[in-house]
């Protein structure tokens, strides 16, 4: 049995399903994504396992004990909110170390540990300004480590990123991967941001109107998309429809056709190795270090990503191209 | 099981009710949930809701315990009347004057284009103010104009103006309702600010540019949409001033015949002597200052509505 | 020019206005100066703070306000609460609820009150002094319920309630930690506001008081001024200082309030 071990749980508010019996299981020391769309039941999930939404079926268990029905309170599961949840009236020292004070810890075994997971955060030198005083950066990090230093089994970030900007999230992201790391923390995330999930996670749990639609390493998921959805929610997949593989390929397939953009060669024109096929490309879009390409081949529509090398390797709008794609780079999707 | 609500599904979760749908241990979280306002309800139905049923039916029997319509047919006698006709008159006359210049006041300090400090300091003195009621106000008000009144010495003694000789006395309606108006007016101004300050400029503006004028403005614009807030107020200030019994008692003793003052002369167990009749007076102080304030509600969502 | 002419509208507002309320107080305080014949004198003040039943009766309505404030306060915070956390489809019930010692004259209430804890009543609250006491702070607590629950349910809405909580609940803490250590420090400038109206109304009250029959100083103020010249002025402008210094405090912690904003 894992260490977080979700067993068929749902939950109905009222007549409406927000999570259809999922199963979910998550090693010691694993940090596990749950990645979807707002509304996907990600976030109940989350809470349910924080206790503070009860399954309307289903069990889970952590370290082997079941755990369905104990209150937040005794669970001993930190979380880290969007919006921080900081308390306003307390310092940062004194945010920190509410847990330890509710514990009935010593006065000077909280000061040390809350000293010492401030250094870990690296908010040393912060310990009397108040949540007000601090910026978006630093309060996730208050939070992080109020959750962090009661120990906790383990820790469920509720997309504690997404109300900061960007150069700090990803500041702030490798640092918790980081802390992560050398706790050995299991840790759930919970996020709608793909590239956050695939950068972060050992593991993601790929959700969708309730359901797991897939679940695996990050690499797994962004490469072997299973579904029609996460193909479209990982990233730009030419997805193409029965029809239109047939057209372009000649293949005749049931559901989708997902192939990534970067898998698609373009050849010297003039090659006429088997299996290439001619476009035209209709527009270009720089991306940094890629350019998109939009190519129409025989009538169908296809994404291509190059490297951008040089300016000479930008080609204009109208110029044919020769396309190749290998077998196992195109997927049948459901 | 599937159908309840979200608020009791939440609760849940407090109990420690299982996942795996016990719904005898659900129903335990509801009723916990109901538990954290308990404290509240009970205080509520003792101290509040239970002693004024308790006098509703009281007003419907007799000395017996027998239903009758009797006490409210009793209210119906000249004295009785006459109180209530008394004391509509006062609260009518004190909430109307306390609505027009309490929304004069307001309007001249919010946006009568005054220095900014004028506005802070009147609505901290009309906090000050609308709480100064009762038995002290009175006696600052016969310190003032009383038959020795400061006022009215000096009017004597520098204008060789009677007061008194003019009829006036502060026991009477007059003075009583002049006294009612040193809490109404700041009443008045701290219930309208909140309407005043939802006036938009652009609405001003847009009407200038328009072409329409100041008084087309308030005639046509301002006065329209802040009615709701005045009346309501109005409402609210009669009920303020119905239910009023120290500052009229400590004014005028018991000399003015208003209902109140008859209802606490009633319990004192000076008149009457009859407690049912009193229970019929309480019942329709009520019903009084109910509908008065069900107007004011009423008004209220309405005005909320109309800025909103 | 239109402009130059609402703005002398304005003055003369403001200042008939004034002149209304300061008239009263300044007429009050002059009247309670007058006590010895020949010259002004703070004697009628002397008098009057001298007085045992003064000393006696205002100790006496302190102490109900100060019990009044410490109810009002259990009860409603709690009660705020757990309807914006818990059961937020009630709030419209229990608003209601506080609202109504706006529509029911507190000489109604206490009429209730009379009827209903009479001494051969199932509950003879009146029956004994320390009884009665307990019914005169709830009935100051019910008068005092629309303030109370309006600033303190204004105060907790400004408040992420259900985001403290869940912290707080992760973290290991129980409801009564939540309300102490998480809840009411976050709405103490609203509590104190609520307190400090309180205290305006509760101190001087009469009606409740003087039908329940307990030496507080509303009856006594009602007592002194229909025998005695002068004190009641003195009395007028002690009690107006009062209620002065009360709603000074409420600004006072309203603007700590908002110096300290609670965005967090």
């Amino acid at each position: 049995m894992a260490f977080l071990d979700i067993k068929q749980i749902s939950k109905r508010f009222g007549t409406h399903t927000v999570v259809h019996d999922i199963d979910i299981s998550i090693e010691r020391g694993e940090f596990v994504t749950f990645l979807g769309p707002s509304g996907c039941g990600k976030t109940t999930v989350l809470r349910m396992i924080a206790g503070f939404e009860a399954p309307t079926t289903g069990a889970i268990h952590v370290g082997g004990h079941d755990i369905t029905q104990q209150s937040p309170q005794k669970r001993g599961i930190g979380i880290v909110f969007q919006n921080y949840a900081l308390f306003p009236n307390l310092n940062v020292e004194q945010n920190i170390g509410f847990g330890l004070k509710v514990r009935k810890l010593p006065r000077h075994d909280i000061a040390a540990k809350v000293a010492e997971v401030m250094k870990l955060v690296e908010l040393t030198g912060k310990e009397a300004h108040y949540p007000h005083e601090l910026s978006g950066g630093q309060r996730q990090r208050v939070a992080l480590a109020r959750a962090l230093v009661v120990e906790p089994k383990i820790l469920l970030l509720d997309e504690p990123l997404s109300a900061l900007d960007a150069r700090i999230r990803k500041n702030l992201r490798e640092q918790i991967r980081d802390i992560q790391r050398r706790l050995q923390l299991t840790t759930v995330f919970v996020t709608h941001d793909q590239e956050e999930a695939l950068t972060l996670s050992d593991r993601i749990y790929v959700m969708n109107q309730g359901r797991v639609e897939q679940h695996g390493s990050a690499e797994e998921i962004y490469t072997r998309p299973e579904t029609e959805f996460v193909a479209r929610f990982m990233g730009n997949y030419n997805l193409l429809k029965a029809a239109e593989a047939h057209q372009l390929l000649g293949m005749h397939i049931d559901g989708h056709m997902a192939i990534r953009p970067e898998s698609i060669h373009v050849l010297a024109t003039g090659s006429h190795e088997l299996g290439t096929f001619e476009g035209v490309i209709r527009r270009h879009q720089l991306l940094g270090g890629v350019i998109r390409y939009q190519v129409e081949s025989r009538g169908v529509q296809l994404l291509v990503d190059r490297l951008n090398r040089n300016a000479a390797d930008l080609m204009p709008v109208g110029t044919s191209v020769r396309l190749q794609i290998h077998g196992d780079d195109m997927r049948v999707v459901r | 099981m599937q159908r309840k609500p979200m608020a009791i599904t939440e609760t849940v979760e407090q109990a420690g009710a299982p996942g795996s749908g016990a719904t005898s241990r659900r129903r335990a979280g509801q009723a916990l949930t109901w538990l954290g306002i308990a404290p509240f309800l009970i205080f509520a139905l003792l101290f509040l809701i239970l002693p004024t049923l308790q006098l509703m039916v009281g007003a419907l029997q007799d000395a017996q315990g027998h239903f009758t319509l009797n006490n409210i047919a009793r209210l119906f006698t000249d004295d009785i009347l006459g109180a209530y006709w008394i004391s509509f008159k006062v609260s009518f006359v004190s909430a109307a004057g306390g609505a027009l210049i309490g929304l004069l006041l307001a309007l001249a300090a919010i946006q009568g284009g005054l220095p900014g400090w004028i506005r802070p300091t009147l609505m901290t003195f009309s906090g000050v103010a609308s709480n100064f009621a009762g038995v002290p106000l009175a006696f600052a008000f016969l310190a003032t104009l009383g038959r020795i009144g400061l006022l009215t010495a000096l009017l004597r003694q520098y204008l060789d103006f009677d007061l008194y000789g003019t009829g006036f006395s502060i026991l009477s309606f007059t003075g009583l309702t002049l006294t009612y108006l040193y809490f109404q007016i700041p009443l008045m101004v701290l219930i309208v600010a909140p309407a005043i300050d939802g006036m938009k400029a652009e609405w001003r503006e847009a009407c200038e540019s328009l072409g329409g004028g100041t008084w087309y403005f308030w005639w046509h614009v301002a006065l329209p949409i802040l009615f709701p807030s005045i009346l309501g107020s109005a409402l609210l200030l009669f009920a303020n001033a119905f239910g009023a019994v120290a500052t009229a008692y400590a004014l005028t003793g018991s000399s003015l015949n208003i209902v109140p003052i008859l209802l606490f002369a009633q319990i004192r167990g000076d008149v009457l002597h009859d407690q049912n009749l009193g229970y019929a007076l309480a019942l329709g102080m009520i019903v009084v200052t109910g509908l008065s304030n069900a107007g004011y509600i009423w008004l209220r969502s309405r005005a909320e509505r109309g800025v909103a | 020019m239109k402009r130059t002419t609402s703005r002398i509208g304005a003055w003369v507002a403001i200042i008939v206005g004034s002149a209304y309320f300061l008239l009263p107080l300044a007429a009050t305080f002059l009247f309670s100066l007058k006590m010895r014949r020949d010259a002004l004198s703070f004697d009628a003040y002397k008098v009057v703070l001298t007085d045992p039943q003064f000393q006696a009766t205002f100790s006496y309505s302190t102490l109900m306000a100060v019990l009044t404030i410490v109810t009002g306060i259990l009860l409603v915070v709690p009660t705020a609460y757990w309807i914006q956390l818990k059961l937020p489809r009630l709030r419209g019930l229990v608003e209601f609820i506080t609202l109504l010692p706006l529509v029911i004259p507190a000489i109604v209430i206490v009429f209730g009150y009379l009827k209903m804890y009479n001494s051969s009543a199932l509950l003879p609250l009146t029956a004994h002094e320390r009884s009665t006491d307990l019914l005169l702070v709830a009935s100051y607590v019910t008068l005092s319920l629309p303030y109370l629950y309006r600033s303190i349910d204004t105060g907790l809405r400004a408040v992420d309630v259900r985001g403290l909580t869940e912290a707080a609940q992760s973290l290991g803490a129980g409801w009564g930690e939540i309300l102490l250590r998480v809840i009411f420090p976050n709405v103490k400038s609203a509590i104190l506001s609520g307190a400090f109206l309180t205290f305006a109304v509760v101190i001087g009250e009469f009606t409740m008081a003087s039908l329940l029959n307990r030496p507080a100083f509303g009856p006594y103020l009602q007592l002194i001024g229909a025998n005695r010249a002068y004190e009641p002025s003195a009395l007028a402008i002690i009690a107006f200082l009062v209620t002065w210094a009360s709603m000074g405090l409420i600004q006072v912690f309203a603007h700590n309030g908002r110096a300290k904003p609670k965005t967090a």
